[in-house]
């Protein structure tokens, strides 16, 4: 966890008792050694700055600013899933930063298919394509030959990284041989296989996922493996169920950021399925884990009705708080308008654009939608904090040069703005103003019924 | 390596609100429900006290709905449009409350009057033992005039009577003081409005036990996660001493699920979505279920299949 300003100067010269002699040298750059040090705690200095800090206190400061969740990587290139690094237990503290991948488990002696259209699976939603991360292949068979097939038929049918679930180190090697050096998840080691399968990932640089049914077992595990050389650890606690997987990711989290413990400071992975009655079932589980800590999520089931809800919750887990995402302000051509067609206004929220474009093109009707630069904010919300107003629309008129475009001057604006009709009149001299519908869903029928 | 499991020292608890009064207590009603009550975050029952579950309610409304999705229409069936038979199918399904939304009382939905709606509260009320929630139509005036209505008519039932805005309480609060119910007090996903109401409430001598939050639910999709950020917020100033954000959560997550594109139309829409009625249901159960890790207390559900698989995952984390 990162060190508090204060912290920092207990380690620098100045803070030290007695002080060193080149306490608040200032050659640094800075004044004295704490005001050194609070620049340092906002990530604004370089340690390197300073020449007289100990080595000992180096090692410690560098420490302290590692991650509490170590960000761990798996495949390459296109396809890289990267996940980890998180610093807050809530979206509003911050942000989540990388969110959790979807796996879609099948065992080597299934019959393989169904892995490449879920793999080329992918859903739009405001503007993002989603889909899932990965395939996890399970050593079912007992066979380290079968096991080496099955990765090698998966390897051919996605470039998607792969997680190998096998507990036999030589059925590991054998499908790492083949796998490809994508550097997949090894899932997993044991107190009983973790020597095996900590060289195996050492060798072939492939992260290793490790169980434990104990927290103190789990984070002796990972101590002896981070000691074998092996850094990129993904942990299994052994909980599964909707409770036991909530309390312990929960815990889980807590000890890495509140306690700082680098032992369990990993990315989770969970089974959803483990235990669920049924492909939804399994999917309300794996709801929770969204939500609540997942850093990788192997589900048994893939249908396009049950993952898109579940990639859209990401979606909104995920996204920063912050900044809602948004899209460029504009003069957005739907269908193939003519200079007769309509021009309607609304924000640049993503999700206001997207809903309302795909009504204007649900409808048939081609039409131009102007979008004004609300700061990412909904049309209501907007409105309240006076960024989408008379003023901002008009000058959006202006600046997108929409007169240019068509022949007649008729804008028409979201229904419930319809209070700025009497100011926009003023303001655009010329132009009729038309109140639109207040929701998107109404666009239809007043494209077609009431726009004229 | 002997690991400490880390807990919050949460120095207070959310309110427990009482719904519904049985027959010693003035009311009609076979079981009451207490909801709230949390001394810790969701579930993290080694940290705190959570001494009551989160309920699912059935919503029913008092007409026949015409712009409901297909996928509820054939899940219901023929008890749509008779709210009581209605609602004791939603209750033998396991919901453990009703929220009656008295659409039909809106002028262009029927523009049913206050009697009739005071007269669909009764019909209800004698259908099924569990309490009732009672919302109005949704436009400030009628809602008052059908609100005072219902409150009279069910006196002493402990209903809650919703919702309470910051340009439209008095009337309800009012009607609620007088005929002792509770009130949901609703504001648009913010924390210090969702105080400011409370405040507003309580000085009208509602004390705190009689009022629960609406945060003002976004669907999945459609805003969810301001809603869910915002209940996470509201919960950990309650738990940190914060008295007026004391109050349990009343989410309407099947009303705004099944009112977007995912949940109600089945052509025209991309392939990727799905087989039409799976994802509907998944879009309402993905909504409850991240409402309910953000802290939900009464889940307002529309799908009978929903109704039984949240009962069901409340249990799992309840035990």
């Amino acid at each position: 966890m990162a060190l508090s300003g204060l912290e920092i100067y207990k380690l620098l010269p100045g803070g030290l008792k007695p002080p060193h002699p080149k306490a608040n040298c200032k050659e640094c750059g800075y004044p004295t050694c704490l005001a050194f040090a609070m620049k340092l705690a906002a990530k604004q200095a370089d340690l390197s700055a300073c020449q007289y800090v100990s080595a000992e206190a180096r090692a410690a400061l560098s420490a302290a600013a590692a991650p509490p969740v170590r960000l761990v990587t798996l495949g390459a290139g296109e396809f890289k899933f990267e996940v980890g690094n998180e610093t807050v237990m809530f979206r509003h503290e911050k942000t989540f930063f990388h969110f959790p991948g979807f796996f879609l488990r099948v065992r080597d002696t299934d019959d393989l298919a169904a892995v490449g259209p879920a793999m080329a699976y992918s859903v739009e939603r405001v503007g993002m394509h989603l889909g899932l991360s990965g395939v996890a292949v399970e050593n079912a068979s007992g066979s380290a030959a079968t096991f080496a097939a099955a990765v090698k038929q998966i390897r051919g049918l996605t470039p998607k990284p792969l997680i190998l679930i096998c507990s036999d180190p030589a059925a590991c090697q054998a499908a790492l041989a083949v796998e490809g050096g994508q550097r997949p998840l090894l899932y997993a080691a044991t107190a009983a296989n973790w020597q095996e399968m900590a060289a195996l990932a050492k060798e072939s640089g492939a992260a290793l996922a490790v169980r434990s049914d104990t927290l103190d077992g789990l984070a002796e595990l990972t101590d002896k493996i981070k000691g074998a050389g092996v850094e990129d650890m993904v942990l299994d606690p052994g909980a599964r169920g909707m409770l036991e997987g909530l309390q312990t990711l929960t815990n889980l989290r807590r000890l890495a950021l509140k306690k700082n413990l680098r032992a369990l400071g990993y990315p989770v992975i969970t089974f959803p399925g483990e235990g669920a009655a049924d492909a939804l079932d399994e999917a309300i589980v794996a709801a929770e884990h969204v939500a609540k800590y997942a850093g990788i999520i192997v589900m048994d089931h893939f249908s396009p009705a049950l993952a898109y809800p579940l990639l859209t919750l990401r979606l909104n887990i995920y996204t920063d708080p912050q900044k809602p995402i948004q899209v460029s302000p504009g003069l957005y051509e739907i269908g193939t308008p003519t200079p007769n067609s309509p021009v309607m206004v609304t924000t640049n929220f993503s999700l206001t654009y997207f809903t309302v474009a795909g009504e204007i093109e649900g409808s048939g009707v081609p039409g131009y939608l102007l979008i004004a630069d609300s700061e990412g904010m909904s049309v209501l919300t907007a409105w309240a904090a006076g960024k989408f107003d008379a003023e901002k629309i008009a000058k959006t008129v202006k600046q997108f040069d929409v007169e240019s475009k068509i022949a007649h001057h008729k804008l028409v604006i979201p229904g419930y703005v319809a209070s700025l009709l009497g100011e926009l009149e003023d303001e655009m001299q010329g132009w009729e103003i038309l109140v639109g519908p207040r929701e998107a869903v109404d666009i239809t029928n007043y494209l077609k019924n009431v726009w004229r | 390596m002997p690991v400490e499991i880390p807990k919050e020292a949460w120095t207070s608890r959310v309110l427990e609100v009482t719904l519904g009064a049985t027959p010693a207590e003035g009311g009609t009603r076979g079981r009451k429900v207490v909801v709230g009550g949390e001394g810790t975050l969701p579930f993290l029952h080694y940290e705190g006290p959570i001494p009551h579950r989160p309920v699912v309610a059935v919503e029913v409304l008092d007409r026949r709905p015409d712009d409901w999705s297909p996928i509820l229409q054939s899940a219901w069936g023929d008890v749509l449009g008779d709210p009581a038979a209605w609602a004791a199918k939603g209750v033998a399904l396991g919901a453990g409350l009703v929220t009656l939304r008295l659409e039909g009382c809106h002028p262009d939905k029927g523009g049913r009057s206050p009697a009739a709606a005071a007269d669909t509260v009764k019909a209800v009320l004698k259908a099924v033992d569990v309490p009732l929630i009672v919302l109005g139509p949704g436009q400030a005036e009628v809602d008052n005039d059908v609100l005072v209505a219902v409150a009279e008519a069910g006196a002493g039932e402990r209903l809650a009577l919703g919702v309470c805005e910051d340009k439209n309480y008095r009337t309800i609060v009012a009607a609620a003081l007088a005929n002792k119910h509770v009130v949901i007090a609703s504001s648009p996903i913010d924390v210090n409005l969702a105080k400011q109401l409370n405040i507003l409430i309580s000085d009208m001598g509602l004390s705190l036990e009689n009022i629960l939050i609406d945060p003002t639910t976004g669907a999945l999709g459609y805003g969810l996660e301001y809603t869910y950020s915002v209940m996470e917020r509201l919960r950990i100033a309650a738990l940190t001493g914060d008295r007026m954000t004391q109050l349990p959560f009343f989410c309407t997550a099947g009303f705004e699920s099944w009112r977007q594109k995912e949940s109600k139309v089945a052509v025209g829409v991309p392939e990727t979505w799905g087989d039409f009625g799976e994802r509907a249901v998944a879009w309402e159960l993905a909504t409850a279920t991240a409402l309910l890790m953000a802290g939900a207390d009464i889940l307002v559900l529309r799908h009978p299949e929903s109704i039984q698989r949240m009962v069901k995952v409340i249990d799992r984390l309840m035990a």
